[in-house]
């Protein structure tokens, strides 16, 4: 472990520092972040404890006390970075601050080649600072000027230097090409790249907090965990990332499951049994037995309005549930926009390429009539008729969008229909409660009839499934 | 309350590695950061990335004794806390036949007669001990009430005898691998670990500290291919503890280079689902398993 790698800019030692801790505190509470007065006290002490000549201890010395769990660490480390940045940076700089030509572009490309295959972690720090400063400043007065992460990437265009990095790394002693791990080298050279691209967005937002106040920069320009990106909301990038949690996501929820099924199983005291252990203790019954019920996995539908605006969170729910699929007999998928369409094999197949999930069902499920608008009475009487035999007194259905039916008639009759016939249905609702019913909702009928919960963000939706999956 | 095992972050590293265990700068700081506040450590992390055996390692280098209290589905009062030895009670009972109820009643709920258990262990224990409070995530939400009521003011009150404060605190390590989400009151006693994976460094510095006689290019090339599988979308990644594995394996068969024909063949020892070993399979280029 290196000892001293490098402490924190001189001017955050001590004095400053109780002010640093108070600024970083309010930001994490302003992402939602639940940090009380005792924490705030412990991580003061932590500071003392550690002291200020290695960066990185700082940082875990404020994550032991300030975080309580993992979810919250990226948030909390781009945070960290604004208060508590990098002291070397400042030298950087000094030299790095004007607007570079051609001939600087080759040269730092060329250096962060070098960086990038010996793995240089100062030395990429200190590329990612003078890329900044010299290829992402815009605008000149001192109103519209500013450092764009994104205007630096696109000029440096760190991702191709891939080939270069690649002839460095084999050219490098004790290699040879017919290695087994050669083939892993490009995937790793990628990964190095975009660990740069990440140096480059925080050095950006350091020099922007340092012109527009950390404060204001900590709590705006620093995004939420994803988990908690509004489905309505979430761009396509957010929508990839969130993709990458499912698995995850899966794993916690099917232990879950399991221990909620054999917790229910766990059932209750069988006398007889208790009676007859009771004889080694002279008749004093000091252990029950409890008796054992039969382990009977339940069947999932899964009804998703899959159009426009609420398909992210569809398509999520879906490849969750897909992940899920051994927790239960059987699970059935179901898409509708105005017609239904069992999309049940179309998922199971998807999770190849979980991405292109969507428009494998827009392309391939019949999901539309003569018009593209959700229309959920037509969808739900479709379903009510056709797909009938889905539904049993083992079924849990899940009923999954925003009941947004575009004027038409809600047909109530087909989810009493529905609900009638199945164990038990929940509807997810991707919009918040004070939207239901305004405009073309008609939330509020339908949750007279099966119960609707607000699902807002990925993080709602694993704890709803995790409380209301059937065990 | 300092527990005083440790004089500052280094020594706490060097000590650590000296009973081989390698501590990444996350861990080596928190662990002198629990030791110096008094406050309990919540390890949280996925399965076989050293957590228990971080707290058997500071049990070693600090010479303390080790406390384990290994949860479970159904784990209670009884099993965490202490009970009383009702047969033991019961045959006292039938033995004292002359007396009064109320002399039998004194002397059933004394010292004798209780059967301590892991927590109750450890709160009287009059050496260093470090508390292992192993796999909490598996325990039902009623023991974390009880967790809380302990490592609060690390002190029990049993009814029949009184309350038995700690005369010194246990270092007290909690694990987790997130099955269920441990409440937010629990988690504000504690002082938060995250172990994840190691960075390749470490892990090769692991692999060839627990591995002893590996080839060092072959521990880099084996490090750099469970990195790969822990980059794929896979069921279950493989963690350090197969890692040490794979390494122990290829050893065993005398290979000193990784080839197409040996990774295939030991696949299963990295991955545990037959679905990831032909998806990683394809990933890898490896002809058909
Ligand atoms: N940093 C480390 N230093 C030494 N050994 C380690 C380290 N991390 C993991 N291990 C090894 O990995 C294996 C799994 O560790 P274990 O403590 O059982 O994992 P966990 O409790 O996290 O599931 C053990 O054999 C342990 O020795
Ligand atoms: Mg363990």
């Amino acid at each position: 472990m290196s000892r001293t790698v490098d402490g924190v800019d001189a001017a955050t030692a001590p004095t400053t520092a109780a002010t640093r801790l108070t600024g970083l505190v309010g930001a994490l509470r302003a992402h939602g972040f639940g940090i009380g007065t005792g924490e705030t006290v412990d991580a003061g002490h932590a500071l003392a404890a550690v002291g200020f000549t290695d960066r990185e201890r700082v940082r875990e010395a404020l994550a032991a006390t300030l975080l309580h769990g993992e979810a919250q660490r990226p948030v909390f480390d781009r945070v960290f970075d604004l208060y508590f940045p990098l002291g070397h940076t400042r030298a950087a700089e000094a030299h790095g601050n004007t607007p570079a030509g051609p001939a600087d572009l080759a040269a730092l490309r060329d250096r962060l080649a070098e960086a990038l295959s010996t793995g240089d972690g100062a030395a990429l720090d200190r590329l990612a600072a003078e890329a900044v400063g010299g290829f992402g400043g815009y605008g000149s007065g001192p109103e519209s000027d500013g450092w764009s992460s994104y205007q630096t990437l696109s000029r440096l265009r760190p991702e191709t230097l891939l080939v270069r990095v690649r002839e460095r790394l084999r050219a490098a002693p004790g290699t040879e090409e017919s290695e087994f791990t050669d083939r892993l080298l490009d995937d790793e050279i990628r990964r190095r790249v975009e660990a740069f691209r990440e140096r480059v967005r925080t050095e950006a937002r350091r020099r922007v907090a340092e012109r527009q106040g950390r404060d204001r920069v900590a709590r705006r320009a620093v995004a939420g965990t994803a988990d908690t990106v509004d489905f309505l909301l979430a761009g396509r990038a957010q929508l990839d990332e969130l993709r990458r949690t499912v698995r995850p996501l899966a794993r916690k929820l099917a232990t879950r499951l399991a221990a909620r099924r054999r917790r229910a199983s766990r059932g209750e005291i069988d006398l007889r049994r208790t009676l007859r252990r009771s004889l080694s203790t002279g008749g004093v019954p000091v252990r029950p037995v409890l008796r054992r019920r039969p382990p009977r996995r339940p069947e999932l539908v899964l009804l998703c309005d899959v159009s426009g605006s609420v398909a992210g969170f569809a398509q999520f729910t879906m490849l969750l549930v897909q992940a899920l699929h051994d927790q239960f007999s059987r699970v059935r998928v179901f898409a509708f926009v105005n017609r239904v369409d069992e999309v049940t094999g179309l998922i199971a197949r998807g999770s190849a390429d979980p991405a292109g999930l969507g428009d494998r069902i827009l392309a391939e499920a019949e999901l539309t009539g003569w018009h593209g608008q959700s229309d959920y009475g037509t969808a739900l009487g479709e379903f009510a008729d056709r797909y009938a035999e889905a539904l049993g007194p083992r079924t849990v259905v899940f009923v999954l969008g925003d009941a947004r039916t575009n004027g038409s008639d809600p047909n109530l009759a087909a989810l009493k229909r529905i609900a009638d016939r199945a164990r038990r249905v929940h509807w997810l609702n991707p919009e918040q409660p004070s939207l239901w019913g305004t405009g073309d909702s008609v939330a509020p009928a339908y949750a007279g009839l099966v119960e609707m919960r607000p699902c807002r963000n990925a993080r709602q939706l694993g704890a709803l499934i995790g409380r209301l999956l059937p065990v | 309350m300092t527990t005083g095992f440790f004089s500052s972050v280094d020594d706490v590293a060097d000590r650590l590695a000296a009973t081989g265990y390698l501590a990444s700068p996350a861990v080596a700081t928190t662990v002198f950061l629990a030791d110096r506040l008094g406050k309990p450590l919540l390890v949280e992390g996925p399965a076989g990335v050293g957590k228990t055996e971080l707290a058997k390692a500071v049990t070693e280098v600090t010479g303390a004794r080790l406390v384990r209290l290994q949860c479970y589905e159904g784990v209670d009062e009884s099993r965490a806390l202490y009970e009383w030895n009702h047969a033991k009670q019961l045959l006292r009972i039938t033995a004292g036949r002359g007396e009064s109820w109320d002399e039998t009643r004194t002397d059933i709920f004394g010292e004798e007669f209780l059967l301590p258990r892991p927590l109750l262990t450890a709160i009287r224990s009059e050496q260093p001990t470090v508390l292992l409070i192993d796999e909490t995530d598996k325990a039902d939400v009623e023991v974390e009430g009880l967790l809380l009521e302990v490592l609060s003011d690390f002190q029990i009150t049993v009814p029949e005898l009184g309350t038995i404060k700690a005369t010194r605190r246990p270092f007290t390590v909690l694990t987790s691998n997130a099955s269920r989400e441990l409440s937010e009151a629990l988690r504000r006693r504690c002082l938060f670990l995250y172990v994840g994976f190691p960075e390749e460094e470490l892990e090769r510095r692991i692999v060839t500290l627990k591995v002893p006689g590996l080839d060092d290019a072959l521990a880099a090339s084996v490090v750099r291919v469970v990195g790969a599988l822990r980059a794929m979308d896979l069921r279950k990644v493989p963690s350090v503890s197969e890692t040490i594995d794979w390494a122990r394996t290829l050893l065993a068969l005398g290979a000193d280079r990784l080839d197409e024909g040996v990774v295939r063949e030991t696949l299963g020892v990295l991955l545990k689902h037959q679905d990831d070993i032909v998806r990683a399979a394809a990933k890898l280029d490896l002809d058909a398993v």
